[in-house]
Order: structure tokens, then sequence, then C-alpha cells
């Protein structure tokens, strides 16, 4: 992956505004392209608002947030961007095949081909079976795999951990730490501690 | 890849996707037959009135069907999350709802134009009048399916939408129905339609290229 070091992702004075509780206010960070924003707080702190957010699903109640030093629009920043949510974001009557070649279609082709990204995910061999099938941390590891399929620079991961065993959680620092030496960046929570010893990490705690 | 590729890739998957749920996707098309079915022997062996109403009873059976089938048009995407995804592609939102909503009419309305024929006939309709049933039934089907998108988006995020979904949509389909039921009617006494059906595509081609964008920004608006 050549990509280009002149990406950034900035948030300049972010607040959010919940049901007349202040979640966060003058919330300010700069990504540079090769790094991680780990977001930490106790349950209820903003952390997903904030990610949903930086994907565009809802405005900042003041401030704004910046993609290569301009307001993002969402073409761009949309081919730049990948989220993994709480939700897999996968069909479970559709098998893993049919699911990440419709991911495919919707995005532009990436570093990996669909065989590999499942090897890498360790689903080789699942490519037939329906999604319902599978495990929690399967189909954990089949929404991650939309993050290689396909050509981003920010990954956006909301507890990309969870329903992970040790070995799955081992296999996605691997990838994250692939993604940030290739010049890609990533936002994401998580209660599990990270071990990214490669990665400059920054941290924002919500309280 | 290509805005065509992304489109026809979402077509791909919604009716693969109903040829996996069948029992559900059939629902509507077996609610068509049986009111359909059920008004002969509700009114009696009158067939002047039975062949007089039945253009209206057509109709009316095919919005109902409509509607009834409206909630699975985005539902599922958005309880499993892939509805995020489409927003998130680079692709226009409003295109790839316009795939979802050609699925969505591929699955349910197609198989009402196929059995309109067959119960036309059940009620005493003139043969002359068979084809302009198909075709406004062809015209006024897709009509239903856009203009019930923009009302399922808005309703999405609301967990017992469908008494609102009917109070939006409804009013926005009667034009389509008084078009598409008078076209029938007056084919029936073997006058010309072409009005009716010139009115139809128009409103067709309206609701093609205007309802998508607001469906889209509904179902953006949705996510948060």
């Amino acid at each position: 992956m050549a990509h280009q070091s002149t990406h950034v992702l900035e948030g300049i004075n972010l607040s959010c505004i919940r049901d007349d509780r202040i979640l966060f206010e003058n919330l300010n960070f700069k990504l540079p392209a090769g790094q991680a924003l780990l977001l930490e707080g106790k349950n209820g702190s903003g952390k997903t608002s904030l990610l949903r957010i930086l994907c565009g699903f809802r405005e900042a109640d003041e401030g704004q947030v910046h993609w290569c030093g301009v307001a993002f629009d969402d073409f761009q920043y949309h081919a730049d961007m990948a989220y993994v949510g709480h939700l897999d974001g996968v069909k479970k009557e559709l098998t893993v095949l049919e699911n990440l070649k419709v991911s495919l279609a919707l995005g532009t082709p990436g570093a990996y081909s669909i065989p590999q990204a499942l090897a890498k995910v360790q689903l080789s061999g699942y490519d037939d079976a329906l999604v319902q099938t599978l495990s929690a941390g399967q189909k954990r590891r089949l929404s991650l795999a939309r993050l290689l399929i396909t050509n981003n620079i920010l990954w956006i991961l909301d507890e990309p951990f969870t329903s992970l065993d040790k070995q799955g959680i081992a296999l996605i620092e691997t990838l994250m730490t692939e993604h940030c030496a290739n010049g890609g960046m990533i936002v994401l929570t998580s209660h599990h501690d990270i071990a990214l010893p490669d990665v400059s990490v920054q941290h924002i705690h919500l309280s | 890849m290509s805005l065509a590729h992304a489109f026809f890739a979402i077509v791909r998957r919604d009716l693969l996707l109903a040829l996996r749920r069948r029992s559900e996707v059939a629902n509507p098309i077996f609610f068509f037959i049986l009111v359909i079915t059920l008004f002969p022997l509700g009114i009696g062996a009158k067939p002047n009135i039975l062949q007089a109403i039945a253009p209206g009873i057509i109709w009316v059976s095919a919005l109902l069907a409509t509607m009834l089938s409206l909630d699975s048009l985005f539902r599922s995407d958005f309880d499993d999350g892939s509805l995020e995804q489409i927003i998130l592609s680079p692709q226009p939102t409003s295109i790839l709802v316009l795939a979802k909503v050609t699925a969505h009419w591929l699955v349910t309305g197609l198989p009402l134009l196929i059995v309109a024929p067959l119960l036309a006939v059940f009620l005493g309709m003139p043969n002359h009048a068979l084809p302009a049933l198909l075709i406004t039934l062809l015209l006024g089907t897709p009509i239903l399916s856009l203009i019930g998108a923009i009302g399922v988006a808005l309703t999405i995020g609301l967990r017992r939408g469908g008494m609102i979904l009917s109070l939006l949509v409804l009013p926005l389909y009667v034009p389509v129905l008084i078009f598409a039921s008078n076209a029938v009617e007056i084919a029936s006494s073997g006058l010309a339609v072409n009005a009716q059906i010139n009115i139809l595509i128009s409103m067709l081609v309206m609701a093609l290229v205007l309802a998508p964008w607001p469906t889209a920004a509904a179902l953006k608006m949705s996510m948060s």
C-alpha cells in the first residue's frame, strides 16, 4: 500500500450534548497518518457518539471534523474511511463470500483479495458458510475482513475486540499494527487493554 | 468500482435475500390474492356489481399489499448495521437506495402483475380491459414502492412506526389509485385511456427522479 502521508484527521472544538447532558466539549485532537487514537471512558461517556460524529452519522453540536485540512465532504471522506461498529453489518442469510462481494462492490478494491483477507482473519474454508452458522467471534472477524478488502486509510472501530478470544485479539492487533505501518490511521474504543508496541497511540479520556 | 457495479450488487444481494426468506416475501402476494378472492364470496352471485367494482378492488388490494411489504424494505438492513455500511459507501446513497427499491419492486410488485390478470377474470372483468390493468399496475406499483421508501426511511428509527407510516404514505398514494383504477374502469367500457396512462407515466418518472433523494437524506437522519 502506497499511501500519501498527507492524510490527517482533526477534531476541532468538538462538543456533543445529549438529553441536556454535556458528553464532552472543546475536544481537540489531531491524528496524523500512521498513528492510532484510543478513546477511553466509562459506559455512556460519549465514546460511541464521538465515533458516530467522526463517521458523519451525527453532527457535532459544536466544532468541526476536518479530513486532510478541510471539513469533509461525504464522497472523498467515505472513500478513505471504513467503520466497524457494534453491529456487524453483515447479512446472516448470505454466505461469507456473498457478504464480502457486496462490501467490495460498495467500496474500492484494497490491498487484499477476498481469499487473502479470509486467510488473514483465519476464516479460510468458510467461503460458502451462511453467516448465521458462524460464531459471534467469527462474525466479528468477518466484519474486520471488510477493512482489508477495501481501500481505506482511516479505520473507525467501535469495540473491535468484543467477543473475540485471545488469539483473535492478537490477530487484530497485528492487523492494526500493519495498517499503521502502511500509513493508515485508526480511531478505536476498547474496554480491553490493547498492546500496540510499534504504533504511537494517542489517548483521549472522556469523562 | 463503478456505480453500475454497486447498483447491481445491491439488487443481486436483495434478490438473494428474498430467495432465502421466501415465506416473508410471499406474505403480500398472499394477502393480495386472499382479499380479492374474498370479495365475490362476500358480495354473492351478482356479476354486474362485481364487474363494476373490479378495478377498484384490484387496485385497492394492490395498494394495501404494497403497504404491507414496505416495512421489509430497510428494516433488516437497519437492524443488522448493513444500512450504516451502505450510507458509508463512497457511491451516492440515493442510487443505492434506488437499487434497493428496484429489488423490492421485483420481489413484491412484479408478482402482483403476474397474478392480476387471473384475478381480474375471476371478478368478471372484460378481456379488453386486461391490457389497461397490466399497464397501470406496471406503472403504478413502482410509484407506490418509491413513495413508500420515503415514508419507511423517515419512520425506520421508530420502533412502532407502522401507524405513522400509513398516515404519511396513504395520502400520497391516493392520486395513483384514482388515475389507475379510473383507467381500468374506462378501458372496461371500451374507451381510450391514453390520458390516464400518460399521467401515470409522468408520475413514475417524477417519483424515479425525485424520491431517492429524500429517502437517502431521511436514512442518514435516522442514523444519528
